[in-house]
Order: structure tokens, then sequence, then C-alpha cells
């Protein structure tokens, strides 16, 4: 019953989030602050973890080839699919619910428990558009995120292959471009977004609707990393089937 | 204005406030007093929109506020001043930009016409030089006279205060109900203070209203509290030792 509720609640916030727009000049303002904080101050822990786990990808997969009969082009096909198809997408959008997720719960929670959102509601402002319609916007931008994180995650795979000896450059870039299916980058581009679309209003549910003090703030930011990143790794299996199968 | 007619408010099963009806008038500081639990927030919360009533209607001047649509409930909360407890500033922002906030929301003006008004509402409440400081950088009591600053900023004609001298020391907490009855009279404003501070009855209590147990049990003016035999409101000031021993002087020298 519990968990109907909270469905429910969800989305009548949703609802409300599109009602009752601020003010444009503010609103801009508050994109572009929203932007710098989870968008750009997201990419270099993104442009790290893609880098080395492009290169440990690579490595695993020419580790992994005994016999001499399969091309080393594999080493960078193997690559290119794990990145584009799964890494990027969904485990960097798994990173992102702890960093990002957490970050929002925690603001949001704080001006809860600091009645900074009673503030709002009291001036006639709707508290949910002015708090959370910034970060869905600016979470729209996710994908380019992922962009970086594929082309870096490759990046790292050729270096681990290259210069590990595991393969020279032109098997490597063959592999990339071998069989290169652009419908693939759809559906990766797709389930970014629906991503991205819950790691803004997930964690800003988490946040609003909490209740009690600093130590609430905390447990509600763990819940909140919790079910984004149940919702994600839900959202990509059903969008797989939906769409790959 | 604000007419308040036989309102009830409850969670759960619980009834917080069992039919309050009673006045609060421009110009005045009216105080709402009793002890924790009483419900006095749950009123100011009701007072101010942010819980609906299950019973009774509120009336800001003629009209009352379960009457009116969306649009002119924003509209009267444009006209609604709030200092909440904590101070309630955007830790985001800086001085200067949370007491800009209203401006920046309500008004088309220019930035330079919003500056000269937030300075002067930053010198009406005595502070200085603190324009580009973050809530964090100052004391409770400026973090206090920030929020009024921010309260008064778009001329609001009622303000309501939420225990607005807790936490701070005695000298500081005088300042900011001074303050508060000089800013009233000043604008001519409806203001609204719940308080359980004796100290703020004695010196802004215009009007007060005392609650217990989520009923109206008593009002009348700070003068009139000290000579009033209702048990509930004697149980209630001379609750204070200070306050006590100043009645056992007074018995004695009679």
């Amino acid at each position: 019953m519990k968990y109907l509720e909270d469905i429910g609640s969800y989305f009548l916030m949703i609802k409300k989030v599109f009602g009752s727009f601020t003010k444009r000049s503010v609103l801009k303002h508050l994109i572009f602050k929203e932007i710098d904080d989870l968008i750009i101050g997201s990419l270099g822990i993104v442009i790290f973890i893609s880098f080395f786990v492009g290169g440990v990808v690579s490595i695993q997969t020419a580790l992994n080839m005994d016999s001499p009969i399969v091309p080393k082009s594999l080493i960078g096909f193997a690559t290119r699919q794990s990145v584009i198809l799964e890494f990027s997408p969904t485990f960097i959008s798994i990173i992102m619910a702890g960093k990002v997720g957490s970050f929002i719960t925690s603001s949001i929670g704080s001006m809860r428990v600091t009645e900074q959102i009673d503030a709002l509601e009291v001036m006639g402002i709707n508290s949910l558009n002015y708090l959370v319609f910034p970060k869905i916007v600016a979470l729209m931008f996710y994908p380019f995120v992922i962009v970086i994180s594929m082309f870096i995650g490759v990046f790292g795979g050729y270096v681990a292959a290259v210069y590990g000896g595991f393969a020279n450059a032109g098997d490597f870039i063959e592999g990339v471009q071998q069989d290169f299916i652009p419908y693939q980058l759809f559906y990766a581009f797709f389930k970014t977004t629906v991503f991205a679309f819950i790691l803004a209003t997930v964690p800003s549910w988490q946040g609003y609707y909490m209740k009690g003090g600093a130590l609430e703030v905390g447990k509600a930011s763990t819940k909140s990393f919790v079910w984004t990143s149940v919702l994600i790794i839900a959202a990509n299996y059903i969008i797989t089937q939906l769409l790959l199968s | 204005m604000i007419k308040v007619e036989d309102v009830h408010k409850g969670f759960g099963n619980e009834e917080i406030l069992k039919g309050i009806t009673t006045t609060f008038d421009r110009g005045k500081t009216n105080l709402i007093i009793g002890q924790s639990g009483s419900g006095k927030t749950v009123l100011l919360k009701c007072l101010i929109g942010l819980f609906k009533p299950e019973r009774g209607k509120i009336y800001y001047e003629d009209r009352a506020i379960q009457d009116m649509g969306d649009q002119e409930q924003r509209d009267l909360r444009e006209e609604i001043g709030m200092l909440f407890q904590g101070g309630a500033l955007f830790d985001s922002m800086n001085i200067e930009e949370n007491v800009m906030f209203p401006l920046r929301m309500f008004t088309k003006q220019k930035k330079s016409e919003m500056l000269a008004r937030v300075n002067e509402v930053l010198k009406r409440v005595d502070l200085v030089d603190v324009n580009k400081k973050f809530p964090a950088e100052i004391s409770g009591g400026m973090q206090k006279r920030v929020s009024i600053a921010r309260a008064i900023v778009n001329k609001p004609k009622y303000l309501f205060c939420d225990e607005p001298n807790s936490g701070l020391d005695p000298r500081t907490a005088t300042l900011i109900d001074t303050l508060i009855q000089e800013i009233t009279h000043e604008y001519d404003i409806t203001t609204v203070v719940v308080t359980h501070d004796m100290n703020s009855v004695m010196e802004i209590g215009e009007k007060v209203v005392l609650l217990k147990k989520g009923k109206l049990v008593w009002q009348g003016t700070n003068q009139e509290i000290f000579k009033t035999e209702n048990e509930d409101v004697t149980n209630f000031v001379y609750s204070s030792d200070l306050f006590k021993k100043i009645r056992d002087v007074q018995i004695k020298e009679a």
C-alpha cells in the first residue's frame, strides 16, 4: 500500500512540476546553474571512469582471446559494443545516481528541513517548478555527457590495446568500425534520455517529501541512490527488450 | 485585517485546532501565544495557506482564502511577508540576493531599482556591509534581521512571524521584537506573531490570543493579560519564575 502511495505521489509531483511556471528570467538563471552543477560538474569523474573502464574492457577481451584464428580487430569491436551499448549509458548512469542523485536529494532535503521550501510556497511560488524543472531541463543535456563517455571509453580501450601490446592501431580501429549499426546509437541515446529523467525526478521526489532533520536527509540520500539505481536497471531491461529484441 | 472563523484542523485522528474564532487587526502586532503543542504554529500555517483547514474560514479583509482560486491565492501570497523560526534564508544566495528575491520574482523593476530598495530595507533593519555575505557567515540575530528585510522588501500587507526570537540572546530578542513592532506601525500592516515568550507579550503584544490544546481560551491586550482572573492565562503567564516573583512582590507591596 505504501508503495502505491509513493508511486501516486511521484506522478502527482511530476504533474505539479509542469504547472504554474516560475518567471522566465529566473528560470533561465536556474537552468544554467543546474547545468553547471549537474552536467559540467560531473564531466571529470565520467571521463576518468570511462577511460579506465574502456581500457579494462579492451584488456579483458584481449586476454580471453585464446584462438589464433580470431582476428585482433575483435578487441576494438568488443570494446565499442560494450561501451556504447551498456557501459556508457547504463553504468555511468548508476554512478551518476550516486553523485548527482545524492546531491539533488540532499540539497532539496536540506531546503525542506530549514523551511526554505515553505518560504517559497508562502511567497506564492510553485516550489516544485522552481526546484525540479531546471534539474529536468539540465539533465536533458546528459546525453552529451554520455557521448563524451563513449568517446573516452573507446579511446581508453585503444590506448590499453595498442600501448599494452595486445593489438596494433590498425586492427583496433578496423574493429571499432566493423559492423556498425546506427540504430544501436539511437537505442543508447533513447535510454540515456529516460535515465536522465529518472536521475532528475526520483532524487527530487525523495528530497522534497522527506520529513525530519539532518539524519533523515542522509537517509533520504541513501534511499534515493538505491531507488534511482533500481529504476535505471529496470528501465534498461524494459527498453532493451522493446527496442533490441 | 484577518478574520478567523471556526477553524478546525487535524492530522489523522488527532484534532489540533478545535474551532478557533478571532480577528487580527491592521496596524497592530497580534500575538498568538500558548504552550508547545497548543496549535499555534498549525494556526499560523492555516493563516498563510500552507495547511488547509477542514472546517471554518479565514478572511483576508473580505476575501475568504478558501474561496479563492489558485491565481488569486498566489496574488494574495505576494502580499504576505513571512519570518520563519530559523530564518529560512536561501543558503545558495548571498544576503543581497536573498532580500532581492521577492522583487526578482514579482516585479519588473530594473536591477538598480531593486538594489536601491534592498539597501533601503537592509538599512532599516540596521544591517550594513553584509550584502555579499552568505547566510552561514552571519549570526543568528543578523539572519533574523535579513529575514525581516526579505519579508518587507516587497511592501507586504500582512507579516507573519513564527517564534521570531527563539534561539536569540535576550538583548537581540528585544531588538527583533521592537523592530517587528516598528515595522508594523510604519507600514501599517497586519502582523501576526507566534511566540511563547512572555517578554515579547509584554513588549509588543497589542493584541494577544492564548491557545490551549487547540482552543482559544483568552484574548486581550498585554495590559489586560496581567489583570485577568482567567485561570488558563495565569497558569501560562506565571509558569515563569520571574513573573511569579514579580507577582509575589506586587502582592507584598499591596
